[in-house]
């Protein structure tokens, strides 16, 4: 809700390859008026490695953020990233169990009460701030763009954990490209595996399931991805040109950030969204719209 | 083609997932659906509903020592489609822990890849990225691997050269530390 | 008095870890036990006649039983002492085997509690007194809910009986799943064509009296005199007047009505006659697409009805009927398709149910019986059939099998490869159930002769490619995945109970599970019957079955009909409810808690109120007593003082054993 602060866990890849998530995450939550204080020093979630070790570890190191922002007085947890989200949802799950929870604060250094709550940033903006708030703040809206919704796994799966969308048929970046003005098609591969954390030890495999992707992409004739992970976009995007020498393809599919998306439509530019920072370049698709703006 | 004993069912280890993931193994009836939707399966070499027979009839070796418990990405589709409530991923995810703890893990390089990360998480409290992927593809024997992605990167804001430790840096330690304490690694 | 006790060894079922013989010596030192002995099986003929011949001999006047559950053998041993002149009411069972043998091994600890149980016993017959029955009489006419292939079997078995039929169906016509059939399995019969007779049979018998599009409103009284008022919905049509001829519906200019009939896979005209076979045949206005009610204007079918029967005016109409005995027959529903999300069912037009495939084949249906896509018309190649789709399935809270399904897709292989002979048919099945007669052969023959692919595993995932659905799944025989690029898939969704099952129970008072599938009174002894007498159950209502059991069901229900209403009287149980009037304060908490609505408001001459039990609505279930603040109502045969004594009876028996 307007005015609501929440505290702001970026995850590690925002400070690195996925920078402009982070960059557009923040400045349309400001245009939104989504208050994120970040939460003050804190640390990797342990991600996927963490959860093949143990259970307890994997926990622990995603409550030390949780305490931290419980610390701080914050009733709920707000991240871009699915992953982290997962680690903090399951570090919650695990503390309902008294047990745990007391197992879980003789790992940190801080008290983990685990009263706080977990939410992605997609989910603060289509609940909270809702598609009706966000189409009156559109400048420029996405016309002539065909944006395919992709949400990968985690976001919406399996759904007692997720509360939050359609675990087969999620809809909620559907519903915000269209109300930026975008049109929006049947994607079928919306929820499919693009390959998750496997590009180092198993490139192969992520080459082959994101190539699936691109492909169902490229049938439905769509003129992008819109994403709001930043593993997917690192597969789809920074390894689209090895996808292409694996599978003999020559896809040129621009993956964007809904945030990315968002902050475009609201009249930011593709500067300020990050744009240039990706590895397989939006331009045509921007001069496209840029020209369709002006009819 | 080998004879299974059925007099191997290895009842302990039934047990053992059964407990450890909280999933109740029995329920499985077979129909295949984790198989059928599992975008990993091309590579695996048991599929996902073998897996779980082969926990219903005890085979502790053949499920730990199998490559597919590493090839699973987590991405839970079996979990979210079992008609059974199984929650497959998380059944998963117990055997990699115990094929660890056991010593059976058959993918040495996603284990390696595992613990460079959470090596990197314990020195510096976030992951290094550019250090993470310099130590595996080097530690692989192919430090060129993924070098072409590195203009891609270059230039963009997304590389640093250097670590950056977060102050906390030390608690992050002390929860490894703890960990292995309480676990008697 | 002197009291009888016989403890039963029943074989090892008892005896293995009981020791009978000791619990028969015990009791005999207990307070007016004149005689008693142990014996292998005394439910048998020899055990029975022993009991009889040591009420003469030995003079007794009460007899306890010690063995198995009283709802196995208590009116067994009733009828026992009421042969040897003894009043059927003097007799207690004490069970010493479901609440006993069967629960611990130390038979050192079962004896103890065995004898613990008879003891107690022993103190309830001592405080028992005898009670006898009074009589009533029955009102020889059935009720039969729902007109579909068991409801109607049901009616007319009881009309052929001499029974005068009310028969209530909640659609327009009479016919319920099988009217919709095309054929029917294993013997591929033209279903209209064997059903359509039966129709007619009722739609004409003189025995039979027909509401169509009617529902149960309320239903009070009990066995032999119940009071039915029925709902008949406004139809906006006079079929008094109505012929039939069908001219309303080719010129009523709403063409995209909800077709319930085709089950959504065609429309239909806003006032419409369900299919050619209907019975009655007759028109109904369904108001949320006629332009008379949504607009406010049109007025054609009036305009053009020869006969003037189109009424807009009409209202709903409640019909009381009294009946002795209801047969309810309500079938089954089927689960909403798109609780499949991952087969995009409800989303993409070429992912269809069963039941809607089954339209498709029709030849009396939308397409004639050319199986065609919904998205484009164009005639399939390749078609899957996806079985358990939503039955077996925890995760969708349906752990049951919907029971026909196996049959009806082998059914709907064969005939779409008779349709289309070129076609591909694929079958994706986690396991084949057919265990009914000719069913194993039958669906041998859809692999073997017609070429049904048969693939053991199950559906992950169905999303469209270009203009054809892909189907990913799973082969477990060989285990591997498996993809197929179709242009139609067809789901058997899980059977449901009839929507509204669960508020017409509670209007019944009949139980029903978690489900809403009616629960029989014995799954195996009293299938037919529930636990409130004079309602019966027929059909699909009671859990999914096909169309051979179903029509036994309705047989088998009117039979027990026939068979309650031979008797001119019937005999009411005097285990009921009696109130103590000069106790009684009139608060009337009673009549709220009473279930059954047995308990009205009497005055006395001086003007005092005090409640007053209907002998034959009380079921005897004793909430009342619990609830009475002066104890003034009292359960015969479980009344306070009854109760006491056995309670004494046990804290009797500790105190012995502690003081050693």
């Amino acid at each position: 809700m307007k005015g609501d602060r929440y505290a702001y866990f970026p995850g590690c890849s925002q400070k690195g390859t996925a920078v402009e998530y982070g960059i557009s995450s923040r400045k349309v939550a400001e245009a939104l008026g989504v208050e994120l204080v970040e939460i003050e020093d804190w640390s990797c979630c342990g991600a996927t490695p963490a959860h093949t070790v143990d259970r307890l570890l994997s926990g622990a190191l995603a409550a030390r953020n949780l305490a931290t922002a419980e610390k701080m007085g914050l009733a709920t947890l707000v991240t871009p990233c699915p992953a982290c989200l997962v680690a903090s949802k399951n570090a919650l799950e695990l503390a309902q169990d008294d047990e745990s929870l007391k197992e879980l604060n003789e790992l940190l250094d801080l008290p983990f009460k685990a009263e706080i709550q977990a939410k992605s940033l997609l989910q603060i903006i289509f609940e909270e701030v809702g598609v009706d708030a966000l189409a009156q703040k559109v400048k420029k809206p996405l016309k002539g763009m065909r944006l395919a919704p992709y949400y990968g796994c985690l976001l919406t799966r399996p759904p007692e954990r997720a509360q939050f969308d359609d675990p087969e048929n999620p809809i909620s970046i559907d519903r915000i490209l269209e109300a930026l003005g975008a049109e929006v098609p049947d994607f079928p591969f919306k929820t499919e595996c693009c390959g998750a954390a496997f590009g180092l030890p198993k490139r192969d495999m992520v080459l082959t399931l994101s190539g699936k992707i691109l492909d169902m992409a490229q049938q439905i004739g769509a003129d992008g991805i819109v994403l709001a992970c930043s593993l997917c976009q690192q597969n789809l995007d920074l390894r689209q040109g090895q996808i292409n020498s694996h599978l003999g393809t020559n896809f040129e599919i621009p993956i964007f950030y809904i945030t990315q998306m968002i902050g475009l439509a609201f009249g930011f530019s593709s500067k300020e969204m990050g744009l240039d920072r990706h590895a397989v370049h939006p331009d045509k698709l921007l001069k496209k719209w840029e020209e369709k703006l002006k009819e | 083609m080998e004879i299974l004993d059925l007099a191997s069912i290895d009842r302990d280890f039934i047990k053992a997932v059964e407990e450890e993931s909280g999933q109740d193994i029995s329920l499985c009836y077979q129909c295949g659906n984790c198989t059928a939707g599992c975008p990993y399966a091309f590579a695996f070499d048991i599929p996902v509903h073998q897996i779980m027979r082969l926990i219903q009839v005890g085979q502790k070796e053949e499920v730990l020592r199998s490559h597919a418990i590493w090839l699973c990405a987590t991405c839970e589709t079996c979990t979210t489609r079992c008609p059974r409530n199984i929650d497959v991923a998380r059944v998963m995810d117990t055997l990699r822990i115990m094929a660890r703890r056991e010593g059976m893990v058959s993918e040495a390089g996603i284990r390696r890849f595992h613990d460079d990360f959470l090596d990197s998480v314990k020195r510096h409290g976030r992951v290094y990225e550019v250090g993470l992927l310099l130590k595996y593809n080097l530690q692989s024997g192919r430090p060129f691997a993924d070098a072409e992605l590195g203009p891609k990167l270059l230039g963009k804001g997304k590389l640093h050269y250097f670590p950056e430790n977060i102050k906390g840096v030390g608690a992050v330690k002390e929860i490894f530390e703890r960990f292995a304490k309480k676990r008697g690694l | 008095m002197r009291i009888g006790v016989f403890v039963c060894h029943c074989g090892t079922n008892i005896g293995g870890t009981v020791d009978s013989h000791q619990v028969a010596e015990e009791a005999k030192q207990f307070p007016h036990v004149a005689y008693s002995t142990d014996y292998l099986y005394t439910c048998s003929e020899p055990g029975q006649q022993e009991i009889q011949q040591a009420i003469k001999e030995h003079n007794l006047d009460g007899v306890v039983v010690a063995a198995c559950s009283p709802i196995m053998h208590e009116n067994t041993f009733r009828r026992t002492i009421e042969r040897a002149g003894l009043n059927r009411y003097m007799f207690e069972m004490a069970n010493i085997r479901e609440h006993c043998s069967w629960i611990g091994e130390d038979k050192e600890a079962n004896t103890r509690k065995a004898i613990e149980l008879v003891r107690m016993a022993v103190a309830k017959v001592a405080n028992n007194v005898h009670l006898h029955p009074s009589y009533f009489d029955v009102n020889k006419r059935v009720l039969v809910i729902g007109a579909g292939v068991a409801g109607m079997q049901a009616a007319l078995d009881c009309a052929e009986g001499g029974l005068d039929v009310v028969l209530v169906e909640k659609k327009s016509s009479i016919g319920g799943r099988m009217a919709q059939l095309d054929k029917t399995f294993p013997t591929v019969d033209c279903s209209i064509c064997i059903l359509g007779p039966k129709m007619v049979d009722v739609g004409q018998h003189d025995k039979i009296k027909l509401y169509t599009y009617s529902e149960i409103e309320d239903i009070s009284g009990y066995v032999g005199n119940y009071t039915v008022k029925i709902r008949r919905k406004a139809t906006y049509v006079d079929w008094a007047k109505c012929t039939g001829c069908g001219l309303c519906m080719e010129k009523c200019p709403s063409k995209k009505a909800f077709d319930y009939h085709n089950e959504g896979v065609a429309y239909t005209t806003a006032i419409n006659i369900p299919f050619p076979q209907a019975i009655p045949k007759k028109a109904r206005i369904d108001p949320k697409y006629c332009r008379q009610f949504t607009k406010g204007k049109c007025g054609v079918c009036a305009k053009v009805c020869p006969v003037g029967a189109i009424n807009y005016e009409m209202e709903d109409e409640i019909i009381t009927e009294e009946v002795g005995a209801i047969i309810v027959a309500t079938g089954y529903g089927l689960m909403n398709i798109e609780e499949l999300g991952e087969y995009g069912a409800g989303r993409y037009p070429d992912v269809i149910t069963g039941i809607q495939y089954e339209r498709l084949l029709n030849a009396s249906g939308p397409t004639q019986g050319h199986i065609v896509r919904p998205s484009d018309g164009e005639e399939p190649k390749r078609i899957v059939f996806i079985s358990c789709a939503g039955s077996r399935d925890l995760s969708l809270g349906r752990p049951y099998c919907s029971n026909f399904c196996c049959m009806y897709i082998a059914k709907q292989a064969i005939l779409t490869r008779d349709h289309i002979p070129n076609s591909d048919v694929y079958v994706f099945y986690i396991d084949i159930r057919a265990p009914g007669k000719g069913y194993e052969e039958f669906v041998r023959r859809a692999q073997e002769e017609y070429g049904a692919q048969y693939i053991r595993g199950r559906v992950s995932r169905v999303y469209p490619r270009g203009r054809h659905m892909i189907v990913k799944g799973v082969d477990t025989l060989l285990g591997t995945q498996v993809e197929v690029d179709a242009d139609l898939v067809v789901l058997a969704t899980a059977a449901t109970c009839a929507p509204g099952a669960e508020e017409l129970a509670e209007k019944l008072r009949i139980s029903y599970d978690g489900y809403g599938f009616y629960i029989e009174s014995h799954p195996k002894l009293r299938p037919v019957e529930t636990n409130t007498s004079g309602i019966f159950l027929a059909g699909a209502c009671q859990g999914p079955k096909d169309i051979p059991a179903s029509v036994g069901q309705g047989s088998a229900a009117a039979s027990k009909v026939l068979a309650l209403f031979s008797k001119d009287k019937l005999e009411s149980d005097p285990q009921i409810a009696q109130v103590d009037e000069s106790r009684c304060i009139g608060c009337l908490k009673c009549a709220e808690t009473c279930p059954f609505g047995a308990i009205e408001e009497r005055e006395l001459r001086d003007g005092r109120i005090v409640a007053r039990v209907i002998e034959t609505v009380c079921q005897g279930c004793g909430l009342c007593t619990a609830t009475c603040p002066p104890g003034a109502i009292q359960l015969q045969q479980f009344t306070d003082n009854q109760i006491i004594a056995e309670v004494e009876a046990l804290c009797q028996a500790w105190k012995e054993r502690s003081s050693g």
